[in-house]
């Protein structure tokens, strides 16, 4: 399989707003590093998910991966082009390749618009079409494949007259009607109904099988990304700090924090008395990292280098990557 | 006697648009130190459940039939101000989102010397700033914050001290509204622990309110599951876990993915919540339901009991046989 | 759509949100008050010309200052014009001012607002300082000075009153964009390839319109208010139409010999005029507040 979307060394860094003291005072400029040198890559077809909690970065690695937002530095690959620095025409032609769905269905879609216009509407902007009769036809299209059924029904209704499945349907129906190659998905089932999350999964399953779709999957939730992904990345304040195949790194965590993170995870089972593995303090601030290892402070393995030296991430089995000097020799 | 008992409790919103039945006919008990899961989704009343044990439902809410007694006392019939003796000493409430919920311009001392000085009038301010100190250390938190502001903390440390103040008064009864809803996975665990040890501690009965079906199925020895504002179901956990009966709170379990497992089948419910200014007639979950008939759409099936401490709402309860695994 | 369908659809899309207005509560009946003294005015106006009973220009149908007879029930004015005739007709210079300012102020405030606040940076903090400045003056000396200076005259009433009001339009217009630019849907538009201009006009002018139309109100009742003062102070019109604005000025000077009714009825009319826009404004300012769902 090919690569399609290549990240490397990819940072943002953005620039702290100081008080007026502060200003006045210092002239040390501090920075939130959202995203601190990541590099992966995804392959043709496959579903990677990127996953950590809130303020690890995945949010705007994702947006990065996009173009929504400019990297500090580092670079970003499209089909074997280097789409860094593109802007302008270039990059709304590339738009037509590379999609988004967003976390908050009742925020996605615009509230004055009738969703047969959003979700034709990136039909009209590219200029793909000629007249009424076939933006219709495209949108009943794919209205039918989300499973808004009849269209016709649904295309003159606005958002706030439906549900949030209905609306992030709605808002998958946008995405895929310029038919792209590659998706971002950006917690795309968190703020839905438990009861409902698997049908939009399975629906993004589905549309992968029939589009040929790529996803990079941003969640917080570690047991959907174990259900919906090929390849997992785990983040932590800013960095990739394990990266592995779904098989390999849900039963052999190596990372403390992924075993930490994976053994607090409730589950479903009144039985299972399960043991949290405890983690020292929170996740510090980002804008004062621990020195050496960010993960350091918290881990119940430090040793003395874990506070000196940044350990990088290294093949340590066949296609599991990790960041950490208990495995780093 | 239980410490809590609601009785065929019924609130309603009576909205622009028309009257929306938060909360019908729900009734249950609570004994002194036991927890108790509400859990539900979007429109399920779980919320609205919770904020009228302490009568605290919003405005255009009312509190429309039934009973709520704490301690044999029916809360209802209540005067305002016998209320406000009991909301905060015998029962406390932590509120989902700990963003806002902390006065920004007041120190977290500040906090609690106010609540607890407001209740029990005759302790002095000292006392309640050292049995704040005492909290802070039962919380996590290192007791030299205490004259530190809201901002200065983080979410989870937060919502840590909303729990905190929460229990200051010594209360017999907790109820925590999505208490972790907005906050991470290692965090969560942290609270719920938490939780867990200061009701040892204290003794305090808790009612976890949650739409995560998974926390509750660990955390909670009773477990009522709620849809469209009715009880479907109500067992012991383990009960519920093996045996689940109401169609609902069988394809809840199906859906909910188990870190545990490989290769899971999962499945969703079909269709969507319903409309609550206009619900389905007759079972409210029929038009989701695989296995409804004739009858669902036109009677409404009464709670029934079905023995070993476990009540269902369907007319044709059909125990699943094994769980689901 | 054939004729038959067409009229009873028009019908309904102009009752329907009247009767909706209902429902919202007392802010719902400040609009509805609002615009029926609004429309009343303005039909009034309209109609006007033909439903007087004496020529409003011309002068002695009657005794001078003659108070409320049975002929003249507002009575007559120095000039022996007849009052009520010049009632049923005056509004018009007025509601012409007022709409024409309204109108300039669409027309610069709004895109201005809208493209400064999208565009941010140091284009948009440049453009509010411009704003700002104008803004900290006192309206109605600013109309005064550049009434003074263009001369009397419709548009140039409307000029002044517009210079007044745009820093109006361009803040409420800005901070309201400011707060939802950065909304999803925004950033949805952006990854799905829009342009600049279609995002302004797609997915934030049509969320931006509630508070426009607030202002629009508010606009028509400070610019009437404003226009009758201009006329008073003889920036205004200056030759003699019939005009509320130019009555209450001479009426004034009839006050002290006791002949009430030469300024009050021109008075009550402007007042009632901007009474109703400025209900229409608050009712809709607050039924459009975001209020507590449930």
């Amino acid at each position: 399989m090919s690569e399609i979307v290549k990240a490397e060394n990819l940072k943002k860094y953005f620039p702290v707003q100081k008080s007026f003291f502060e200003q006045l005072f210092t002239r040390k400029r501090s920075y939130v590093k959202a995203v601190d040198d990541v590099t992966f890559s995804i392959k043709k077809g496959e579903i990677f998910a990127l996953a950590g909690e809130s303020g690890c970065g995945k949010t705007t690695t994702g947006r990065l991966v996009i173009k929504l937002v400019n990297p500090t530095s580092g670079r970003i690959h499209f089909s074997g082009e280097d789409i860094t620095n593109l802007k302008g025409e270039r990059l709304r032609l590339l738009r037509r390749k590379m999609q988004m769905i967003f976390q908050d269905p009742y925020a996605s879609l615009n509230p004055r618009m009738r969703l047969g216009d959003a979700v034709g509407h990136p039909l009209v902007i590219h200029g793909l079409i000629e007249g009424k009769k076939e933006k219709q036809e495209l949108v009943f299209e794919v209205l039918s494949k989300v499973g808004l059924t009849p269209p016709e029904q649904f295309v003159n209704l606005y958002p706030h007259q439906l549900s949030g499945g209905q609306r992030q349907r709605a808002a998958l129906a946008r995405s895929i009607i310029l038919k792209p190659e590659f998706i971002v998905a950006d917690e795309p089932v968190s703020m839905i109904d438990v009861s409902l999350r698997t049908t939009i999964i399975d629906l993004m399953l589905t549309l992968r099988e029939e589009l040929g779709l790529t996803y990079l999957f941003i969640t917080h939730d570690l047991a959907v990304a174990k259900y919906i992904s090929d390849r997992i990345a785990i983040m932590y304040l800013g960095r990739i700090i394990e990266l592995g195949s779904r098989e390999t790194l849900f039963l052999k965590p190596m990372h403390p924090y992924t075993q930490a993170l994976l053994s607090a995870i409730p589950v479903p089972n009144p039985e299972r008395k399960r043991k949290p593995i405890e983690l020292a303090g929170e996740v510090p601030s980002p804008i004062n990292m621990p020195s050496g290892c960010r993960f350091h402070p918290r881990c119940p393995y430090q040793k003395d280098i874990c506070s000196k030296k940044e350990p990088r991430l290294k093949e340590i089995e066949r296609e599991h990557f990790v960041e950490c000097f208990l495995y780093d020799v | 006697m239980p410490l809590l008992e609601v009785n065929s409790l019924v609130v309603e919103y009576r909205t622009s648009r028309g009257k929306i039945t938060a909360v019908e006919d729900v009734s249950f008990s609570l004994e002194k130190g036991e927890t108790l899961g509400l859990a539900g989704e979007s429109g399920s009343g779980k919320s609205t459940l919770g904020l009228s044990i302490m009568r605290l439902v919003p405005y255009p809410g009312t509190i429309a039939g039934g009973q709520i007694k704490i301690d044999g006392v029916d809360i209802l019939k209540l005067r305002e101000q016998e209320m406000r003796a009991i909301r905060g000493r015998k029962v406390a409430y932590v509120f989902q989102d700990p963003m806002t919920s902390l006065n920004p311009v007041k120190r977290i001392g500040d906090h609690f010397v106010e609540f607890i000085c407001t209740h029990e009038p005759t302790v002095k301010k000292g006392q309640a700033f050292n049995r704040a100190k005492d909290i802070l250390k039962n919380l996590g938190i290192s007791p030299e914050r205490i004259g530190d502001y809201p901002h200065q903390f983080s979410g989870g440390m937060r919502q840590r001290i909303m729990i905190g103040l929460a229990i200051a008064l010594n209360p017999d009864l907790v109820i925590a509204d999505e208490p972790t809803t907005a906050l991470d996975v290692i965090v969560q665990a942290k609270i719920l622990d938490l939780l867990e040890t200061l009701r040892r501690i204290y003794g305090m009965a808790l009612i976890l309110i949650s739409h995560d079906l998974s926390i509750i199925l660990e955390r909670c020895k009773k477990i009522i599951v709620l849809y469209a504002g009715q009880m479907v179901e109500y067992a012991n956990s383990e009960e519920l876990h093996e045996n689940p009966m109401h169609p609902y709170t069988q394809g809840l379990l199906r859906s909910i993915p188990n870190i545990e497992l490989s290769d899971q089948q999962l499945s969703a419910i079909p269709g969507s919540p319903p409309n609550m200014l206009n619900p389905p007639p007759g079972c409210r979950f029929w038009p989701r339901c695989q296995f409804a008939e004739k009858k669902c759409s036109s009677e409404a099936p009464p709670l029934v009991d079905v023995g070993n401490q476990h009540f269902v709402r369907c007319f044709f309860h059909v125990s699943e046989g094994t769980n689901n695994e | 759509m054939s004729k038959s369908e067409a009229k009873p659809k028009i019908l309904a899309s102009i009752f329907m949100p009247l009767i909706s207005l209902k429902r919202r509560g007392p802010s719902g009946w400040m609009v509805i008050f609002g615009l029926i003294i609004v429309l009343g005015l303005v039909i009034m106006t309209l109609i006007g010309p033909w439903i007087t009973p004496y020529d409003p220009s011309k002068s002695l149908v009657g005794p001078i200052r003659e108070p409320p007879t049975l002929q003249h029930p507002f009575g007559t004015n120095h000039l022996g014009q007849d009052i009520l005739s010049r009632i049923l007709v005056g509004g018009s210079i007025m509601l012409q001012v007022a709409a024409l300012s309204v109108l300039i102020c669409l027309l610069i405030g709004v895109p201005v607002g809208l493209f400064s606040s999208y565009v941010g940076g140091a284009f948009d903090r440049i453009v509010s300082l411009i704003i700002d400045a104008v803004y900290a003056f006192p309206g109605l000396v600013i109309a005064i000075a550049i009434a003074a200076m263009l001369g009397p005259g419709v548009i140039n009433m409307s000029l002044s009153i517009a210079v007044v009001y745009i820093p109006s339009y361009f803040r409420i217009v800005r901070s309201h964009v400011l707060s939802i630019k950065e909304l999803t849907y925004v950033e949805a538009a952006r990854a799905i390839g829009a342009k600049w201009y279609t995002i302004l006009t797609r997915y934030i002018f049509p969320n931006v319109i509630s508070s426009i139309v607030v202002v629009v109100t508010i606009n028509f009742a400070d610019a009437i208010l404003t226009a009758a003062g201009l006329t008073f102070i003889g920036l205004g019109v200056t030759y003699d139409i019939p005009d509320w604005g130019w009555d209450l000025t001479n009426g004034r000077n009839y006050l002290a010999t006791g002949a009430w009714w030469m300024i009050t009825f021109p008075g009550i009319m402007i007042v009632l005029l901007a009474l109703g826009f400025t209900l229409m404004g608050e009712g809709l300012s607050e039924m459009l507040n975001p209020k507590l769902q449930r």
